[in-house]
C-alpha cells in the first residue's frame, strides 16, 4: 500500500518534468499509474479478501503512524479513484491544447491529487486521515484556479478551500474528540468498539459537519456549482467522481458503528434528502450543461448519503452499488461536455442545436449514461435505485416518497441534458459533422458502457458489494440482493412512477420553468457573497472597536488586564504566608536612600521640563545603584552607575534637539488616571513580590554556586555565572544590543553612514563647530591658520568654535582619556574575583570616549576612535559566538569553558579562560553601541543641525 | 526566607512612577518612565534574594571583615543583564524620538494616535451611516417599484383581456402566450 502511494507521489513530482519532455502526450503514461491502483485493488474486492493492514512509524513522539489498512469498500474507493482516473487523465491527454500553459504544474496537481485520494481511503488513523483530507482540499483549490487569470477561476477557488477548510477543520475537532473518548486514534479499533457519550455524539456532529461540506450537501453545497471553473477533466475526476465522494465515503466508515447516535440519522437523513430534492429541482433550470450536470451531482450525493448514511444493511448495499454507479457515469458525463465545449465553444443548451446527428458516437454515449443516472433498467443505477426502494418499502414511508421524488427529478434533468447537447432546436444554428479524436472520446465510451455491462452483470456483483454493507446491522427484511431483474413488484412500480414524473416535468417543461420563476430559491453564490461581507463587516467592527490607535489606551488596557490577573490570582488563592517575621528594613541607611530613590522618582514623574524630567529621573537611579551597594551587589551597582551616566548622556544629546518644555500641559483628569493606575500596578507589585519572596522555603540553588564559581576558576560569583551559567542568556543580550546600535544608527543616519568617519585633518579650514550665533570670538582672527603640531591638547580642538573651547576640559580630557580606557580593561580581566566585567568595562571605555567627544567636538570622536562601528559590533559578535561554539570542538557542551591561569605582573592572578574571550567580545559590543549613539546621536545630529542653519 | 518590606516598596514606589510616566504621550516621558519602571522591576527581584548581606565574592576580601551570609547571585546575574539591556532600548527609543520629532511637521516628540487605526474606526462609523442611509433609499425604492409593476402588470392584464375578446371575435383559434423561456420547448 505504502509503495503504492510512493509511486503516485513519485508521479507528481516528475509529472511537470515529463510534460516539458512529451507535452501533452505525457498524460498517457502518468495515467498508467492510477490504473495500476485499480489493477492492485481489483482482485481482493472481486474475491473478498480479509482486510490488510499495515503500518509505519511516522512521529512517535505523538504516536503518529502510517497505518493503512485496506478492506471491501476501500477497495471498491480505490477502483473508483485509480479506474476513473486513470480514463480521466489519459483524458487529458487530448482535451488540452499542446501549447496550454501551466499544464505540467496541472499534470503534478492531478497525480498529487490522486494520492492524496488514495491516502485517504486507505488511512486508518484518524489523524492520518484528516492529513489526507486536506491535502485534498489544497489539491482541489489549486486544480480549481489553473486559469488563474480568470477572477471566476480564483473566487471559485478560494471559495472551495473556504468551504470546505471550515469544514475539515471543524471534523479535526471531531477526530480528536473521537479519538480522546476512544483512548485510541486507530479508527478499525474504534469502530469495533464504538465508544458513547455526550462527547462522542458531539464529535460525531461535528465529523458529520466535516462530511457534509465536503460532499456539497446543504447547506454547504454553494461551492460546487462554482467549482466548475475548472476545467472539465477536473470536474470529472474530482468533483464528480472522487473527492466529492470523500464525505459519503466518511459516512459510509461511520455508520455502521455510529448509525445508532441521536445526532446521526436526523442530520443524515434530513439534509441528505433535502439535497436531493433541492438540488435536482435546481438542476432543471440550469442552461450551462455543466452547471446542470453540477446540480444532479449534489443532488446524487444527497440520496448516496442517505442510503449509506440510514445504517442498515440493505441501504448501505444500494448506496455503495449507487457510488459506483455514480462515478461511472457522471465521470462520463462531464466529459461528453468537456468535449462538446471543446468542439463547438459553447456548453449553453440554448446554442446548441442538431449535435446528435453530427456526433453520433457522443450521442449515443451519453444516452448510455443518462439512461444509467436516470436509473432506466438494464444500468447499474436502475440496480442501485431499485435496492435503494426495497431499502425503505414499508419503513419510512415519507424518505421514500421524497427519495422517488428526487427520483424523478433525476429522470427529468436526464432528459433535458440529453434534449439540451443533442436535439434540433427553432432558432439555433445547426452544427455540421465532425470527428472527434478517439482518444478524447474513448474514456466516457468506456465509462458509459461500463455501467451498461455492470448493470446488466448486477448479480455476480452482489458479492463484493454485499461484503462492503456486511457491517451493517441487517435489519427486518435483510438479505437483499441485487440483480439485473427482480421481477415485478413494488420497487418496479416506483421506478417507473419516477421515470413516468420524470419525463412528465420534462415534458411539461414550461409549467415547470413558470413555476421555477415563483419559487426563487436562493442563489448559493448569493449566499456565499453575503457571507463573505458580513465577515469583512465584522472584521471592520471588531478592528474599528477594539483598534482605536491611541498607544496610551492599549497600554491602559494592559496594565488593567494585568493588574486583574495578578489581584484575582492573589485574592483567589490566598497565599497568605503563616505568620512570619516581617523583616522591615537592613538598617537604617537603606530605609534613608529607599526613600530618597522614592522621592527623586515621583519628582520626576511630576517634572515639567524635559531635562528635569531627565536628571530626576537619573538621581533615583543612582539611588538604585547605592540599594544595590547596601544590599551586597558590588557588581549591579557599579553596572547601575555607568549605565546611569551613560543614558544620562545620551538623553542630553537628544534633548538638545528636542524642545524645553512638553508641549502639551496634560489634562489633570488624565493625570489623575494615570497616577491611579501607576499606584495600583505598584501596590499590586509590592505584594505580590513579598508573598512571593515568602513562598522561598527551599534551598536556593545559589547555595551550590560558590563551589560551582570555584571549579569554574571565578570567584566573583556573579560575573562567572554571566558567563558561564548564564552564557546563553549574554550571548542573546549581546546581540541585541549590537541590535540596538544598528537600530539607532538607522533612525539617525537618513542615508548610508561613511564607514570610517571624517578625521580632523579632513575638516574643512574655517570649521566652527557647535558656534553659538552671534557670538564674536576672540580669537576669530587666528581661525582657519593651521596650529603647529603638538600644540593642541586635543587633536580635533581647533575645528571647535572658540566660545565652545574650554582648555580645563580639553587637558583632563587628554590625561584621564588613556588612564580610563586601561581601568576598563582592568575590568574586564579582574572580572573573575573582582567586581567587573564586559559589560562594565564597555561601558567605561564608552565613558572615556564620551569624554573625548563633549571636550572636542565629533571630529574628536573620529580622531578617539578612527573605526567602522560596524565592523567592531560585528567583531564582537563573532567572538562571542565563536566562543560560544568552540566547546563542541573541545568534546565539551556549547559555552562550556576551558582555560588557563598565568600569574602577569600588576593583574596578578589572571583567569585566561574560553570565558574571558566571550567577555572581550561581550565588551567590543558594549562600546560598539556607545560610539553608535555618540557618532549618531552626536556627530551626525550635529552636522544635520549644522546644514539646516546653514541652509 | 522573607523580603524586606522597604525594598520592596521602594520598586513597588518606582514602578508606581514609571508607570504614571509611561502613560503619557511624551516619548522621552516615556523612555524616563521605562527606564524607572526598570529600576522599580530591578529593586524587586533584588528583594527575592532575601535579606542584606556580604557580596557574592568569594575571594579578595579580607576574613572576617564581613560575616553576614552572602547574598543571592541569582537575582543578581538576572538584574545585571537587564540594566544593560535597558541602556541598549533606551537609546534605540531615544533614537526614535529624535526621528519622529525630525519628521513630524510639529517640533515635539508625541507618540500620535495610529492613522489608519483611525481611519477604521472613522470607516466602521460612516459605513453604517451608509448602510443605514442606503437601506431607507432601497426601501423607498422599492416601494415605488412594487407600486408600478403592479400597475404596469394590471395595464397589462386588461391589455391581453382586451386583446383576447377582440380575437375570439375575429378567430376562435388558440393563442401562445409565447414564454420566452427555452427551458424545454420541443
Amino acid at each position: 500500500m505504502l509503495l503504492l502511494f510512493a509511486v503516485h507521489c513519485a508521479a507528481a513530482a516528475v509529472a511537470p518534468l515529463l510534460v516539458r519532455g512529451l507535452g501533452r502526450n505525457a498524460f498517457l503514461p502518468l495515467a498508467l499509474v492510477p490504473a495500476a491502483a485499480a489493477v492492485w485493488a481489483l482482485p481482493p474486492w472481486l474475491d473478498g479478501a480479509a482486510p490488510r493492514a499495515e503500518s509505519h512509524a511516522w512521529i512517535p513522539g505523538l504516536h503518529l503512524e502510517l497505518a493503512l489498512r485496506a478492506d471491501p469498500l476501500a477497495w471498491m474507493m480505490v477502483l473508483i479513484v485509480g479506474g476513473v482516473g486513470a480514463l480521466i487523465v489519459a483524458y487529458c491527454a487530448r482535451y488540452f491544447e499542446a501549447a496550454e500553459r501551466g499544464l505540467g504544474g496541472f499534470a503534478g496537481q492531478l497525480l498529487a491529487f490522486a494520492a492524496a485520494m488514495l491516502g485517504l481511503v486507505l488511512a486508518d488513523d484518524l489523524i492520518l486521515l484528516y492529513v489526507f483530507w486536506e491535502l485534498t482540499t489544497v489539491f482541489s483549490y489549486l486544480l480549481i484556479g489553473f486559469d488563474s487569470a480568470r477572477a471566476a477561476a480564483r473566487r471559485a477557488a478560494t471559495q472551495a478551500i473556504i468551504v470546505t477548510t471550515f469544514g475539515g477543520l471543524a471534523m479535526l475537532v471531531g477526530l480528536i474528540m473521537l479519538g480522546r473518548a476512544a483512548g485510541t486514534y486507530r479508527l478499525s479499533e474504534i469502530l469495533a468498539r464504538p465508544p458513547g457519550g455526550t462527547a462522542v455524539g458531539v464529535a460525531l456532529a461535528l465529523i458529520l459537519i466535516g462530511a457534509l461540506s465536503k460532499s456539497a450537501l446543504v447547506p454547504f453545497g454553494l461551492w460546487l456549482p462554482a467549482a466548475m471553473a475548472a476545467p472539465t477533466p477536473v470536474s470529472a475526476y474530482l468533483h464528480a467522481a472522487a473527492m466529492v465522494k470523500a464525505g459519503v465515503y466518511l459516512v459510509a466508515r461511520f455508520a455502521p458503528a455510529f448509525a445508532g447516535a441521536a445526532v446521526w440519522r436526523p442530520v443524515v437523513l434530513v439534509l441528505g434528502a433535502l439535497t436531493m430534492v433541492l438540488a435536482g429541482w435546481r438542476a432543471l433550470r440550469e442552461h450551462d450543461l455543466k452547471l446542470l450536470l453540477a446540480y444532479g451531482t449534489v443532488s446524487q450525493l444527497g440520496f448516496m448519503v442517505v442510503l449509506v448514511g440510514a445504517g442498515t444493511r440493505d441501504a448501505a448495499l444500494a448506496g455503495v452499488t449507487v457510488l459506483l454507479a455514480h462515478a461511472l457515469f457522471k465521470a462520463a458525463l462531464f466529459m461528453v461536455v468537456g468535449i462538446i465545449d471543446h468542439a463547438t465553444g459553447t456548453r449553453d443548451l440554448r446554442r446548441l442545436s442538431g449535435l446528435g446527428r453530427a456526433a453520433p458516437v457522443l450521442c449515443g454515449t451519453s444516452i448510455v449514461a443518462a439512461a444509467s443516472m436516470a436509473g432506466v433498467p438494464a444500468t447499474l443505477g436502475f440496480a442501485g435505485k431499485e435496492a435503494a426502494y426495497e431499502a425503505f418499502i414499508g419503513g419510512r414511508p415519507v424518505l421514500l416518497g421524497v427519495l422517488v421524488l428526487g427520483s424523478a427529478f433525476t429522470a427529468a434533468y436526464s432528459l433535458r441534458f440529453l434534449w439540451g447537447a443533442f436535439a434540433r432546436k427553432h432558432g439555433a444554428d445547426e452544427l455540421s459533422a465532425y470527428r472527434i479524436e478517439a482518444l478524447l472520446l474513448a474514456p466516457p465510451v468506456v465509462l458509459a458502457l461500463a455501467g451498461v455491462a455492470l448493470g446488466l452483470l448486477a448479480a455476480p456483483l452482489d458479492a463484493p458489494l454485499s461484503r462492503e454493507a456486511a457491517a451493517y446491522p441487517a435489519d427486518g427484511h435483510g438479505g437483499y440482493h441485487l440483480s439485473a431483474w427482480h421481477g415485478f413488484g413494488e420497487a418496479l412500480l416506483l421506478t417507473a412512477v419516477s421515470l413516468l414524473v420524470g419525463a412528465g416535468l420534462f415534458f411539461a417543461g414550461r409549467v415547470v420553468v413558470r413555476l421555477q420563476r415563483r419559487i426563487v430559491f436562493v442563489e448559493p453564490a448569493d449566499v456565499y457573497a453575503g457571507l463573505m461581507r458580513s465577515l469583512n463587516h465584522l472584521a471592520l467592527q471588531v478592528t474599528g472597536a477594539v483598534q482605536r490607535g491611541s498607544l496610551p489606551g492599549y497600554l491602559v488596557v494592559i496594565l488593567l488586564t494585568a493588574a486583574g490577573l495578578t489581584g484575582s490570582a492573589i485574592l483567589l488563592g490566598r497565599p497568605w504566608p503563616t505568620p512570619a517575621p516581617w523583616r522591615l528594613w537592613d538598617g537604617p541607611a537603606q530605609a534613608m536612600v529607599a526613600v530618597l530613590t522614592v522621592a527623586a522618582a515621583v519628582a520626576a514623574a511630576r517634572a515639567h521640563g524635559r531635562a528635569q524630567t531627565v536628571v530626576l529621573a537619573g538621581a533615583s537611579g543612582y539611588g538604585v545603584a547605592t540599594l544595590f551597594v547596601l544590599q551586597g551587589a558590588p557588581d549591579l551597582a557599579l553596572t547601575q552607575l555607568l549605565m546611569e551616566t551613560a543614558s544620562l548622556v545620551v538623553f542630553v544629546l537628544v534633548l538638545r534637539r528636542l524642545p524645553v518644555g512638553f508641549p502639551r500641559t496634560r489634562p489633570k483628569s488624565r493625570y489623575r488616571l494615570h497616577v491611579a493606575i501607576g499606584l495600583l500596578i505598584g501596590l499590586l507589585a509590592t505584594g505580590a513580590t513579598l508573598l512571593a519572596a515568602q513562598a522561598r522555603r527551599a534551598v536556593p540553588i545559589a547555595a551550590g554556586f560558590p563551589g560551582a564559581a570555584e571549579k569554574a576558576g571565578g570567584s566573583n560569583i556573579v560575573a562567572t555565572v554571566l558567563v558561564d551559567i548564564r552564557a546563553w542568556d549574554t550571548l542573546g543580550e549581546s546581540s541585541v544590543i549590537a541590535l540596538a546600535a544598528l537600530g539607532v544608527t538607522s533612525m539617525v543616519f537618513a542615508r548610508r553612514r561613511a564607514s570610517v568617519p571624517p578625521r580632523a585633518a579632513d575638516a574643512a579650514s574655517g570649521t566652527a563647530v557647535w558656534a553659538v550665533a552671534g557670538m564674536t570670538s576672540v580669537d576669530a582672527a587666528f581661525r582657519g591658520e593651521p596650529s603647529p603640531r603638538g600644540r593642541d591638547w586635543l587633536a580635533a580642538g581647533p575645528t571647535l568654535a572658540a566660545e565652545r573651547r574650554s582648555i580645563v576640559f580639553e587637558v583632563v580630557a587628554r590625561l584621564t582619556f588613556h588612564t580610563v580606557l586601561l581601568f576598563s580593561l582592568y575590568l574586564l580581566f579582574t572580572a573573575h574575583s573582582a567586581p567587573g566585567g564586559g559589560f562594565v568595562g564597555g561601558i567605561v571605555a564608552g565613558l572615556a570616549l564620551v569624554v573625548r567627544y563633549l571636550a572636542g567636538g565629533p571630529f574628536e570622536l573620529a580622531e578617539a576612535a578612527p573605526v567602522d562601528v560596524g565592523r567592531l559590533l560585528g567583531v564582537g559578535l563573532i567572538i562571542t559566538a565563536g566562543t560560544a561554539f568552540c566547546g563542541p570542538l573541545w568534546g565539551s557542551a556549547i559555552l562550556e569553558s576551558g582555560g588557563w591561569d598565568p600569574h602577569v605582573p600588576l593583574l596578578g592572578h589572571v583567569h585566561l579562560a574560553t570565558s574571558l574571550l566571550f567577555d572581550a567580545g561581550v565588551y567590543l559590543i558594549v562600546i560598539g553601541l556607545m560610539l553608535d549613539v555618540l557618532s549618531a546621536l552626536g556627530a551626525e545630529v550635529d552636522r544635520q543641525a549644522g546644514t539646516e542653519e546653514a541652509g | 526566607m522573607s523580603g524586606t518590606v522597604v525594598l520592596a516598596a521602594a520598586g513597588g514606589a518606582l514602578v508606581a512612577a514609571g508607570v504614571a510616566l509611561v502613560l503619557e504621550r511624551s516619548l522621552s516621558r516615556l523612555v524616563v518612565g521605562m527606564l524607572v519602571l526598570g529600576n522599580g522591576v530591578n529593586l524587586l527581584i533584588l528583594t527575592g534574594g532575601g535579606p542584606a548581606g556580604r557580596a557574592p565574592i568569594l575571594h579578595g576580601v579580607p576574613p572576617g571583615a564581613d560575616r553576614r551570609p552572602m547574598n543571592d547571585p541569582v537575582p543578581q546575574a538576572m538584574i545585571l543583564t537587564a540594566i544593560v539591556i535597558a541602556l541598549g532600548t533606551a537609546a534605540f527609543a531615544l533614537a526614535i524620538a529624535y526621528r519622529s520629532g525630525r519628521l513630524g511637521d510639529s517640533d515635539d516628540d508625541d507618540v500620535r494616535d495610529d492613522i489608519e487605526d483611525r481611519r477604521v474606526t472613522r470607516g466602521r462609523h460612516e459605513l453604517r451611516t451608509q448602510v443605514r442611509a442606503r437601506r431607507r433609499e432601497f426601501r423607498e425604492w422599492s416601494r415605488e417599484q412594487r407600486g408600478q409593476i403592479r400597475g404596469a402588470r394590471r395595464e397589462l392584464r386588461a391589455g391581453i383581456r382586451a386583446e383576447r375578446e377582440r380575437r375570439a371575435v375575429d378567430d376562435p383559434g388558440d393563442l401562445d402566450d409565447g414564454d420566452d423561456e427555452s427551458g424545454s420547448d420541443r
